[in-house]
């Protein structure tokens, strides 16, 4: 009676086997690392690996180990002075193309990381850093789209020389207004074949045909869906630019990204690039309100119709066209350099998507000798960058020249490559955690952990005497798989965290209370000792599974509605519960077959004292 | 060792009415002072800024506001958050439009961070958080969601499990035990944020097990004890479980009593709501569940079904 059959000792044996593996990355620690990555189309290569290597020897930087892992190089040394020289090295060494970014790498050995065996990953509470929370402006999403149309097809019924009485916007429709049936048939057709995207319809009113261009609902979204993707692809890009290693930048619902930086230790940079809540436009200058290069003019003085008031770079007045020629989410690259023709003068080099191409072609055609101007739109706020003369016409790659230094042309090709957004955006959430803050809170979280478990041991030793035991036991068994689960998953661990493996543990040993508690009940019945031991799991299982249950419907509706440290503290309390009825009914059964399953004849259990019940038969009424 | 050794049934249902009242009191207390004083928000809610400052040496609260109140910061307010280092300064939401609601926020945070240094040049920024209006409307919305859907959740499980009467028992007597913990931070103006509300749920859940496990002995004290009238089920059944509703609550509060004195400020607050959530625990699932399931009607027909009766001798003859 009692006995497991070797199987299930097997399972047992394989499950901590598997949970110590991935358990013990977690207690290494952690070494100085830097992390090297390439920015734009540098790539991290094998000849890249033997420059950085030559070159930490070169400057007699020790290094523990290099190793290039995905799109960059690791190098981990063994003290942080290392660290600190080795990055000025690698910046020296490689220029601009790349980024080096200090962090932490655990110091696990290589097996265990062959393994996957990776330790725990560490929210930004517990290691620092700076989280943000994004709100993409989607109205504004689609006003662009509206505006991008009425241009579109402003132009398109100019170049089939369709002949339309008014063209115009209203609230989110294009409308186009035509004096002849044949015109409006003509264009009717053409609009057709352009946008399958937009609902056309037609009317009339006033004795004019009115056809008004109406965006259908599943371009709507599909608009929504590819703001969002490029706003996060934009994002992603200016985040490399801070060379931070390991970035989250994902999509947090339906209109917000999630951007998390870990061990960034200057926020405010961070926040300069990331927060820049930017958009690019061109737009053609409008040249019949100039008098020289100059719209001073109009300092004090309304934009004229068709016209937009902005201010340049150097605070000087321009006065910009409403049409929109393309915008910065068509700019693919824009790099700065130096015209070797003209005296080595700074410029920045533009590279275009297709459709931009086009819309550039077009635009420059009949503009040449006239000026386009850059415009940056932060914040609501135009500013324009550069108002270039356009010297022919432009195709998919031209530059802008004429930059007076070449600082300028860095931070304008900057500009206009991480300008790249589909919409604007805000910050509707910043959190910004101190590393000695987040090791603090490590320590108070493992403490409280520690120290709660030594008062759970004490007490449970104390009061079932070996039963005890073999519940602190399948404790410590839950506490393992816990974490072993947490490592494997890599599921962010946050201060919220590690009190919910705090509070598992406490509510876990529940289980085992229940059963030693049944044990005890039934020897006082009378039961015999393996008896006891057969039907008190028997009958403490039903409660465990059921208390579990509703312990779990709480956990599960925190994960789906919980949202930041809710979440975090979800995750752990659901693992938690799956562990903890595996190690309460499966490890502690087996330890406790282990010692008494077999054996013919048992005289007494070790489970504390039960023998005042011999008298009295508790609660039996009947 | 051994705690607890009864030899008879405690009549814990004689004295129900008491209990009753006394749960009655407590509920309405804590209905009132949730009415008269509402929930201390934290920003996660209420939108606004919070930040962590921490210096060489003792500072007062007192002379942080003096300093940002010259300053022109208005509406800051500023405690201790742990040791007589570290402060918190809160800064509630601008009332600037939306749309420049950051920029407000950025140039107050400024602002405050170089009164302080001005004063004192130890002042180290250990942490911001920054929350736009937005966000917490959805999450008071969606933490009501959460604790509608456990509630939902519970009940429809026990329903199924048990009986509806248990199930409806159950639910009250639980939340019964968040009212309170509510009260208790409306009355003492205790932070409520997201971990306090994640702990208010995990006890929720948590509280619950104490119910099943005095109803599920309830059903097998029904099948076994024939005689008895329901009163008298429910009393063994109390007496029964007492000692180890008692023992697993202790062994939680041991771990929640390790992260109240050694958690730090962080967790204070969500060890405290846990440490009442046991507390009213042990209590209303055990002693206010079982009179209202009493009062619901429960009978002995509701567990021991007809068709089972007939297995009924066999059950008994099982248990010596």
């Amino acid at each position: 009676m009692n006995k497991y059959p070797a199987w299930k000792y097997v399972v047992i044996a394989l499950a901590l086997v598997m949970a110590l593996i991935y358990t013990v990355p977690n207690l290494f620690g952690e070494s100085p690392a830097v992390q090297v990555s390439g920015l734009r189309t540098n790539k991290i290569d094998v000849a890249l690996q033997t420059r950085v290597t030559d070159a930490l020897k070169s400057a007699s930087v020790s290094t523990d180990s290099i190793e290039i892992h995905g799109e960059s190089l690791r190098i981990k040394f063994k003290d942080a002075d290392a660290q600190i020289k080795a990055k000025d090295v690698i910046t020296a060494t490689l220029g601009e193309g790349y980024v080096a970014a200090l962090f932490n790498l655990s110091s696990s050995p290589a097996w265990l990381s062959r393994l996957n065996a990776f330790p725990m990953y560490l929210g930004l509470d517990l290691r620092g850093g700076v989280h943000f929370l994004m709100q993409v402006d989607m109205k504004a999403a689609v006003d662009k789209a509206v505006d991008r149309y009425l241009g579109e097809s402003r132009a398109l019924l100019r170049d089939k020389k369709i002949f339309y009485s008014g063209i115009a916007r209203e609230a989110n429709t294009v409308v186009v207004r035509f004096k002849e049936r044949v015109e409006a048939d003509k264009a009717l057709k053409e609009l057709g074949t352009q946008y399958a995207e937009l609902a056309i319809r037609e009317s009339t009113q006033a004795e004019q045909i009115v056809i008004t261009l109406t965006m259908k609902p599943e371009t709507m979204v599909k608009l929504q869906e590819s703001a969002l993707q490029q706003n996060i692809t934009a994002l992603r890009k200016r985040v490399n630019e801070l060379g931070v290693s390991e970035p989250i930048v994902q999509q947090q619902g339906a209109d917000r990204i999630l951007i998390q930086l870990a061990g960034v230790t200057d926020p405010a940079r961070a926040k300069d690039v990331i927060g820049r809540t930017a958009t690019l436009e061109f737009r053609m200058v409008a040249e019949e309100y100039m008098a020289g290069r100059n719209f001073e003019q109009f300092r004090n003085e309304p934009a004229p119709f068709g016209t937009e008031k902005m201010i340049g770079a150097s605070d000087e007045i321009v006065l910009v066209r409403k049409l929109v020629i393309l915008t910065g989410d068509k700019v693919t690259d824009a790099q700065p350099g130096f015209d070797s023709e003209q005296g080595n003068r700074p410029l920045v080099n533009i590279r275009l998507d297709g459709a931009g191409g086009r819309a550039m072609t077009l635009a420059t055609r009949e503009n040449v000798g006239k000026n386009m101007a850059v415009i940056l739109i932060e914040k609501g706020k135009p500013e324009v960058l550069s108002w270039p003369t356009i010297q022919s016409e432009l195709g998919a790659q031209f530059r802008i020249t004429g930059i007076s230094s070449s600082l300028e042309a860095k931070n304008l090709a900057l500009l206009m490559r991480a300008g790249a957004l589909a919409a604007p955006m805000e910050i509707i959430e910043e959190r910004t955690i101190g590393p000695s803050l987040g090791a603090e809170n490590i320590e108070k979280g493992k403490n409280s952990l520690l120290f709660g478990f030594a008062l759970i041991t004490i007490f449970m030793v104390a009061y079932y005497s070996l039963f005890g035991v073999v519940s602190v036991i399948s404790l410590a068994a839950n506490l393992l798989f816990l974490i072993a689960l947490l490592s494997m998953l890599q599921a962010t661990l946050t201060l919220p965290g590690i009190a919910a493996i705090a509070l598992t543990l406490g509510m876990a040993i529940d289980a085992n209370v229940l059963i030693n508690e049944r044990i005890r009940e039934e020897l006082r019945n009378g039961m015999s000792p393996q008896m006891a031991i057969q039907t008190g799991y028997e009958r403490a299982l039903d409660t465990i599974i059921d208390s579990n249950v509703t312990t779990l419907i709480a956990g599960l509706a925190l994960l789906i509605w919980g949202s930041g440290p809710v979440r975090g503290f979800a995750v752990v309390h659901c693992l938690g519960i799956m562990t903890s009825i595996f190690s309460a009914v499966m490890v502690s059964r087996g330890i406790v077959n282990f010692i008494y399953g077999g054996r013919k004849k048992v005289a007494s259990l070790a489970i504390g004292n039960v023998s005042w019940a011999k008298t009295a038969k508790i609660a039996k009424a009947s | 060792m051994e705690f607890f050794k009864f030899k008879k049934s405690i009549p814990f249902m004689k004295h129900a009415l008491l209990f009753n009242v006394i749960s009655l009191l407590t509920f309405l207390l804590a209905v009132f002072f949730l009415w008269k004083n509402g929930l201390h928000l934290s920003i996660e809610f209420t939108g606004g800024a919070v930040m962590e400052v921490k210096y060489a040496q003792a500072v007062q609260p007192d002379q942080i506001r003096t300093t940002l109140d010259k300053a022109g910061v208005v509406g800051a307010e500023v405690i201790k958050f742990g040791s007589a280092q570290d402060i918190l300064i809160r800064l509630p939401r601008p009332a600037a439009v939306d749309q420049n609601q950051n920029a407000a926020m950025e140039s107050i945070k400024g602002r405050v961070m170089a009164a302080l240094l001005a004063t004192d040049k130890s002042a180290e920024l250990k942490r911001i958080e920054f929350v736009g209006s937005s966000v917490g409307k959805e999450l008071a919305y969606d933490g009501a969601l959460a604790l509608l859907a456990v509630c939902i959740g519970i009940l429809a499980y026990l329903a199924v499990r048990f009986e509806w009467r248990f199930a409806v028992a159950t639910i009250i007597a639980n939340l019964h035990d968040v009212v309170i913990i509510l009260g208790f931070f409306a009355f003492f103006q205790w932070e409520f944020s997201l971990p306090v509300l994640a702990a208010v749920l995990a006890i929720l859940g948590y509280s619950v097990n104490e119910s099943v496990v005095v109803f599920d002995r309830a059903r097998e004290n029904f099948r076994k004890m024939r005689k008895a009238t329901t009163p008298e089920i429910f009393d063994a059944a109390i007496t029964g479980t007492i000692s180890r509703t008692i023992i697993t609550h202790g062994t939680t509060q041991m771990v929640v009593l390790a992260m109240l004195i050694l958690g730090g400020p962080a967790l204070h607050y969500f060890a405290l709501a846990l440490t009442i959530g046991i507390c009213f625990g042990i209590y209303s699932s055990v002693l206010v569940a079982c009179p209202i399931a009493n009062y619901l009607g429960v009978s002995r027909e509701d567990f021991v079904k007809p068709v089972k009766k007939e297995d009924e001798p066999e059950v008994i003859s099982a248990q010596p």
